[in-house]
């Protein structure tokens, strides 16, 4: 409990407030996806070019094995950030199961939520 | 001492100490002296005695860029710059009305603010005891003025509680104090805290608490002239007959445990955010421009860095003009690269596995920004807010007023939205159209008159911003253990920089001081060879 509080405390160094509990977020990927991974990986899961690349998650061969999008979304790499802060093991589940489902994706075996939690890594809690 | 030799005072001693021993060493005794204990800037660089005519190529033309580039210079390197973007500055950055902006997805935004009104999508306000960026301040003569962050006339606003009405600062903040005040005296007086604190220290405390949070003689916190001199009136004092003030009705302490309450109150007394702050008169990019007009020479814009590669003889630098897509090569003895880890990443360059893997462990926040002109200043006007803060828990997360010309007639811009985290996430996705929407919609439960006197908007979500995709270094504790020494030592003849180089990533003091770290290390080899 102690733990939680100060990661909450760390996770804001910039700001005071913010949707604090306000959003216990929804269960539903498509959700999940708009509300989170449409800031990068845009509409449609098209991905950008600029300076740096956010990949396409749209007709994306890497995401068959769902173990590889949902260690990605839950450890992160490079520029793509963490989300086992965020989401939990359920909603990563439900996440990756939409994508993988989605925009030209037809990958029908779904990810649970106990299979994601195995897939967790260190907790990891912002320094600042 | 004999009488016509300088004393040796505590700045030559400093100096001495920073030469032999380098900066750590005179940092620590700087501190030792009582100075500087706010801030690791020791000054400006000392790099003399550079080899002629040893050439450094920079990655990246935001502060850190800049700043190596014109001390290298003026060390007699011969120095060119490489940037992405068609303007130096990076991160120091300010919109005005006329400036167009594409963000990834190719949505383009054409700003229609008056002329001096302006919105930093980035960094905007300055610590007094960001040492680094000050001292370049006053060098190149950027003028500053206050960056009022705290204001008690500001609102606090909880969609959970005070019936979702925004209430004065003042007033939580009061009642917030007056409440634990009394129930911490009541605690001391029924023995509760005997075990902890002296007989004398008992009755010390109970005198604090009680002029601490305004309690009254049987120590509870009432309504009453007193404490309405901290929390204000329902009347405030005046003139003529009625002049007498009436007090206040307090808040229901439920609600003042509403976590944007003490989360206010915390931020405002944090180390970073403490006032004095400051801002540059005109825009926060006053700075970057300042050193960029004494580079002239130096930096190429419109070119994207694709790959860094060295040897024994040099860095060899790959780059496609992004007006022509035409491929460049750049050679130098030596490379500052200061380009985003979340770009860095994606970037094929010649080091270690370790600092490899020091680049692709750090991601970046997105947060978003919104400003919204208005053709009133209505919180001045009607609502008595002179600049800072007003906060909600909504995904805006803040209101953040004008600094400066106040009672201007005419429209001003206030930051209408600064949302981190999820509410970052979520504004991000939408198109700028509906983060205006989404910033009128959560900003007029604090303003009502929002709808009315609303001009225009702009908004910069920041991980879509095409050169940085984030908008500072996430470090995590166990990231830093293992990576932060790998990605801050110089590797054969490149060192990096940036503020994600520093344990202030999100600070523009960061950024620099990671650049004078790096061009120092540089330096030692350059002469060392
Ligand atoms: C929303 C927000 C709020 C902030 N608030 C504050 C604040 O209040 N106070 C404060 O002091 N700091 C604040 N900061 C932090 C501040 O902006 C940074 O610390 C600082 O500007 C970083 O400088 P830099 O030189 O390290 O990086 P940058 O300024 O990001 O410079 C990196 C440069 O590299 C260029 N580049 C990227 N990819 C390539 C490529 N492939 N080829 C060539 N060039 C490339 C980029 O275009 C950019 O110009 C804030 C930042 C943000 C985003
Ligand atoms: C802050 C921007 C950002 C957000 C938000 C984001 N991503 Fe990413 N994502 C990236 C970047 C950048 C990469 C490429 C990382 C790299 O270079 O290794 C990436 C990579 C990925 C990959 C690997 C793709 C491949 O082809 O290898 C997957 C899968 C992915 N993201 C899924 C998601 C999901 C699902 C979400 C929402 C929960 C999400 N991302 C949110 C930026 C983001």
């Amino acid at each position: 409990m102690r733990r939680l509080v100060l990661a909450l405390l760390l996770a804001c160094a910039w700001g005071a407030a913010g949707p604090a509990r306000a959003q216990a977020p929804s269960a539903d990927g498509g959700e999940i996806y708009r509300q989170i991974c449409q800031a990068c990986h845009m509409q449609g899961g098209t991905g950008a070019i600029g300076a740096g690349r956010v990949p396409a998650l749209a007709h994306n061969a890497r995401l068959a094995v769902a173990a590889y999008p949902a260690t990605i979304v839950a450890q992160g790499h490079g520029g793509m950030p963490w989300f086992s802060d965020i989401l939990s093991p359920a909603q990563i589940a439900s996440v990756v199961n939409y994508v993988r489902t989605h925009f030209g994706n037809h990958y029908q075996d779904a990810l649970d939520a106990q299979t994601v939690e195995a897939m967790l890594g260190p907790k990891k809690v912002d320094d600042h | 001492m004999t009488t016509g030799q300088t004393a040796f005072t505590r700045r030559d001693m400093l100096r001495a100490i920073g030469l032999i021993a380098g900066a750590g060493a005179m940092y620590q005794a700087m501190t030792a002296l009582g100075h500087a204990a706010e801030s690791q800037f020791t000054g400006a660089p000392d790099l003399s005695g550079a080899p002629r005519g040893a050439k450094v190529v920079v990655l990246g033309a935001g502060l850190a860029g800049l700043l190596a580039a014109y001390e290298l210079e003026r060390a007699g390197y011969a120095v060119q710059v490489l940037e992405y973007q068609n303007r130096p500055g990076g991160r120091n950055w300010t919109l005005r009305g006329g400036d167009t902006y594409t963000e990834l997805g190719g949505a383009t935004q054409t700003v229609r603010f008056a002329p001096g009104n302006y919105l930093n999508p980035g960094p905007w306000r300055i610590s007094h005891h960001h040492r680094a960026i000050l001292h370049y301040c006053r060098a190149f003569n950027v003028r500053l003025e206050p960056f009022i962050q705290f204001n008690n006339n500001a609102f606090v606003h909880s969609t959970h509680a005070f019936g979702g009405r925004p209430q004065r600062y003042r007033e939580v903040a009061a009642d917030f104090h007056g409440n634990v005040a009394s129930l911490l005296a009541t605690a001391v007086n029924t023995g509760g805290l005997d075990h902890a604190v002296t007989q004398e220290d008992r009755e010390r405390l109970l005198e604090a608490l009680k002029g601490w949070g305004a309690l009254d003689d049987s120590l509870a916190y009432r309504k009453g002239l007193p404490v309405s001199g901290h929390r204000g009136y329902a009347r405030p004092p005046g003139a003529g007959a009625d002049g007498a003030p009436l007090p206040s009705d307090l808040l229901p302490f439920h609600d003042v445990l509403d976590p944007v309450v003490w989360k206010s109150m915390t931020f405002f007394t944090s180390y970073d955010m403490q006032p004095t702050m400051f801002q540059p008169v005109g825009g926060m990019d006053m700075i970057g421009k300042a050193f960029a007009s004494r580079l002239s020479h130096q930096i190429t814009l419109n070119a994207k860095v694709t790959g860094i590669a060295q040897d024994e003889n040099g860095v060899t630098v790959r780059w496609a003009d992004t007006r022509s897509a035409e491929m460049h090569e750049t050679k130098a003895d030596w490379c500052v690269c200061t380009l985003p880890l979340s770009i860095l990443s994606q970037i094929d360059i010649q080091v270690s596995a370790a600092k490899k893997a020091a680049i692709s462990a750090v991601p970046y926040a997105s947060h978003a920004k919104i400003g919204l002109e208005f053709r009133r200043r209505f919180w001045e006007e009607d609502e008595a807010i002179y600049g800072g803060i007003s906060f909600t828990d909504q995904e805006i997360a803040l209101v953040s007023y004008p600094n400066d010309n106040f009672h201007a007639a005419g429209p001003a811009v206030l930051l209408g939205a600064f949302a981190l985290g999820r509410g970052g996430y979520d504004l991000a996705g939408m198109t700028p159209e509906e983060r205006i929407e989404a910033a009128l919609k959560q900003g007029e439960k604090i303003h009502p008159q929002y709808r009315k006197e609303f001009l225009s908007g702009a908004s910069v979500a920041w991980s879509r911003v095409p050169w940085m995709l984030g908008c500072r270094a996430r470090w995590s504790e166990a990231d830093r253990a293992a990576h932060y020494q790998n990605l801050v030592s110089m590797e054969g003849r490149i060192v990096l920089a940036g503020d994600h180089a520093s344990y202030m990533a999100g600070w523009q003091e960061g950024a620099l001081l990671s650049s004078l770290d790096a061009i120092r290390q540089l330096h030692h080899r350059a002469t060392a060879v």
